[in-house]
């Protein structure tokens, strides 16, 4: 019994280590007043850089009869599969930021074109390679568990907190690191000031697009770490056609149930997660697998509709979320 | 010092909204921004190391050449029509409806169960009836089912329509596997609709395609001469309005999204009935998300809709050949459909404004 809760566990933090991603870089997104939707194709966008990123480092170091480092194409993935994210964001932003398109429609676009991007590149870059893309254990070795001294070693404390891959830790400090700047720092506060009333935090001398764009393109790009995470961890390192499938959009999800707190957000991912992977751990006789797999859908909608029975103004939605700000229509 | 100052925070390019513009100029905009979204794809396939020029003819022929790919591509044109102006019902009241999946789905399963299970039972002509109806009903709770939320709790309708699409897909699976399960199947699929109850085909293709033509006529002429269309229009602009006018804003929500759910749960129907003969998880096939480009790029308009989808639906069949000529994966599509719609949304800035560099001051101001 313990072992299997362990076992959860664990698994939840695994999977719900790219939807805290993702929601925490829509989060910094919302902050700025952007609602991007288009969370799934940033991660796509991500998940397929990321993994060609580490791919192509691989193949370009074997041919020049090198051995490839775990460490540099594992840096590599991360800093490609950000600056992906980012250009999806950054055309997001240029759309409806200095266009001012519609951001719903925006978003939409964006989901449906990074995942057009990620499946076309996927096999495409698999049609070249002969079949599919995966890394080489190098590199797989680089995304899988950590082996710390002593502290993985304790016994349960030692699985349960220090054996995850380091994008694990990585994503915990993220939020962390954002929970801090948004409640402490002078740049957080403005940015949130910005988020809630535009033309106040204009009237004030804060430069809406610079904040707009800034956040919206570094949130970009931790979503696009956050797909990053699903082709090197969840798939393994190999290129999955549709891997993303849903993450995204679950991702979006948590923002609103994290009330836009991205050190509540660490918590409800690893809840989300957990659903995501229970029917692995917790057999329930008589349900279908197929009916247990619409368990994180179904608690989504649950959440959803409870979330707006009560809605609390403390904790809600930056304002002008969804709106375009036009300085000469204020 | 102060007047250089000055001069120095003039942009250097500022922007003036237009009063009016002429219809030709609106277009001759929207005309430029396609032309640069294919240049944008041709460079993509530019550097792919092809002819952007062949890849885009093999593309029309491959959609266009024979009656049989004309089919092909009417049938592709199809569904995404009909889901397109469903969707147009929601998001012209700006009721984000991504749902167009799932609604699909459940629609196809509503008609499937009367489709597999009772055409022994009734003559086709009935039966036909029966599957459009469960289709059209089935798919209108579940569209109805966030609108609900919606008008009651304001809950959030985007994110909701997209979970019941994975949960009708999960549904689909459990049905594959479970109690609708061909008999004699090793593999998990569902079993064949018998020849007898297909719906007939018009000229090739199955009349799906009449009925989707008389559904851009009946919707043009609900959007633009009926008071609910009206309502519709008022809701949409915005709901404080909407209120002020008198209107029950979560009486348009319910009734509309019913609406847009139905006529995306035909959809399901036509799919089973008349192309696939089965149910898959690929029923659906993200009709309901291209629907979206399709319902968005039209500006909602019926008639631009059927031009949009024919043209949708030449790329995705078109990515088809280009696939076998060029190995170039048949996700080119989505992503050339992702490129003209972000021109097509960014153009739309350069119809309400204009742009004025700095120094040349308006002649006429």
């Amino acid at each position: 019994m313990l072992n299997t809760l362990n076992g959860l566990l664990i698994a939840a933090v695994l999977a719900g280590t790219p939807l805290l991603l993702g929601a925490l870089g829509e989060i910094l997104t919302e902050k700025s007043g952007n609602l991007n939707l288009g969370v799934e194709g940033m991660m796509f966008m991500g998940a397929i850089t990321g993994l060609a990123g580490s791919y192509y480092y691989e193949q370009g170091v074997i041919s020049s009869g090198g051995t490839p480092n775990g460490v540099v194409s594992a840096l590599i993935a991360l800093a490609v599969s950000f600056i992906a994210g980012a250009f999806g964001a950054l055309i997001y932003s240029f759309l409806t930021i200095t266009l001012r398109a519609n951001q719903n429609v925006t978003g939409l676009t964006l989901t449906i074109f990074g995942t057009g991007f990620g499946n076309f590149f996927g096999e495409y870059i698999g049609q070249n390679a002969g079949g599919y893309v995966a890394v080489s254990t190098v590199t797989k070795n680089a995304f899988s568990r950590l082996n710390i001294p002593v502290l993985s070693d304790i016994p349960v404390l030692g699985p349960l907190l220090f054996q995850y891959n380091w994008l694990v830790y990585f994503a915990i400090v993220l939020a962390v690191i954002m929970a801090w700047f948004f409640n402490r720092s002078r740049v957080g506060l403005n940015l949130r000031a910005v988020g809630e009333d535009p033309a106040t935090a204009d009237a004030a001398g804060i430069n809406i697009t610079a904040y707009k764009y800034a956040a919206t393109v570094i949130g970009g790009g931790i979503c696009g770490i956050g797909g990053m995470y699903m082709s090197m961890v969840t798939t393994s390192g190999v290129w999955v056609h549709d891997c993303v499938s849903g993450y995204g959009w679950l991702a979006v999800a948590l923002v609103i149930f994290a009330t836009w707190r991205p050190a509540k957000g660490i918590l409800v991912a690893i809840v989300f997660g957990g659903l995501t992977v229970m029917r692995m751990y917790v057999n329930i006789p008589g349900l279908p697998a197929q009916i247990y797999d619409m368990l994180p859908y179904v608690a989504t909608i649950v959440v959803l509709v409870v979330t707006s029975m009560r809605e609390s103004r403390e904790h809600a939605q930056p304002k002008s979320c969804g709106l375009n700000y036009f300085r000469e229509e204020r | 010092m102060s007047t250089k100052n000055g001069q120095q925070k003039e942009p250097w390019i500022r922007m003036v909204k237009r009063d009016a513009i002429s219809q030709k100029k609106a277009w001759a905009i929207r005309a430029a921004a396609f032309i640069l979204s294919l240049v944008t794809g041709g460079i993509v396939i530019l550097l792919l190391g092809h002819n952007p020029f062949s890849v885009y003819t093999s593309m029309v022929v491959g959609a266009f050449g024979s009656s049989t790919v004309i089919h092909e591509t009417v049938k592709i044109a199809v569904p995404l029509l009909i889901t397109a102006i469903g969707i147009s019902f929601a998001f012209k009241m700006k009721f984000w409806n991504i749902g167009g999946e799932g609604q699909i789905l459940v629609g196809a399963v509503a008609a499937g169960a009367f489709g597999l299970f009772t055409a022994h039972i009734f003559p086709k002509l009935p039966l036909v009836i029966l599957m459009m109806l469960a289709s059209i009903v089935a798919g209108g709770l579940y569209g109805l089912l966030p609108a609900v939320c919606k008008a009651k709790w304001g809950t959030n309708e985007t994110l909701f329509t997209l979970m019941l699409n994975y949960i009708a897909l999960a549904f689909i699976k459990y049905l594959m596997n479970g109690p609708w399960k061909a008999e004699g199947s090793s593999f998990p699929k569902i079993a064949m609709l018998v020849p007898g109850a297909r719906l007939t085909k018009v000229l090739g293709v199955h009349w799906g395609w009449i009925l989707a033509l008389v559904l851009v006529v009946v919707s043009y002429i609900y959007f633009n001469k009926t008071k609910q269309g009206y309502e519709i229009a008022v809701v949409g602009e915005s709901n404080n309005t909407a209120r002020y006018a008198g209107i029950n804003v979560g009486r348009v929500f319910k009734r509309t999204m019913f609406i847009s759910g139905a006529l995306c749960g035909l959809v399901g129907m036509l799919q089973f009935a008349g192309a696939d003969y089965t149910i898959t998880e690929g029923t659906a096939g993200g009709v309901g998300f291209t629907a979206i480009t399709v319902a968005w790029l039209a500006k909602m308009n019926p008639f631009g809709m059927l031009v949009v989808s024919v043209f949708i639906a030449m790329l995705e069949r078109g990515s088809n050949t280009i696939q076998t000529n060029f190995k170039i994966p048949a996700s080119a599509s989505d992503l050339l459909i992702g490129i003209i719609l972000f021109f097509m949304l960014g153009c739309e800035f350069f119809i309400s404004y204009r742009l004025i560099r700095r120094g040349k001051e308006e002649q006429n101001a």
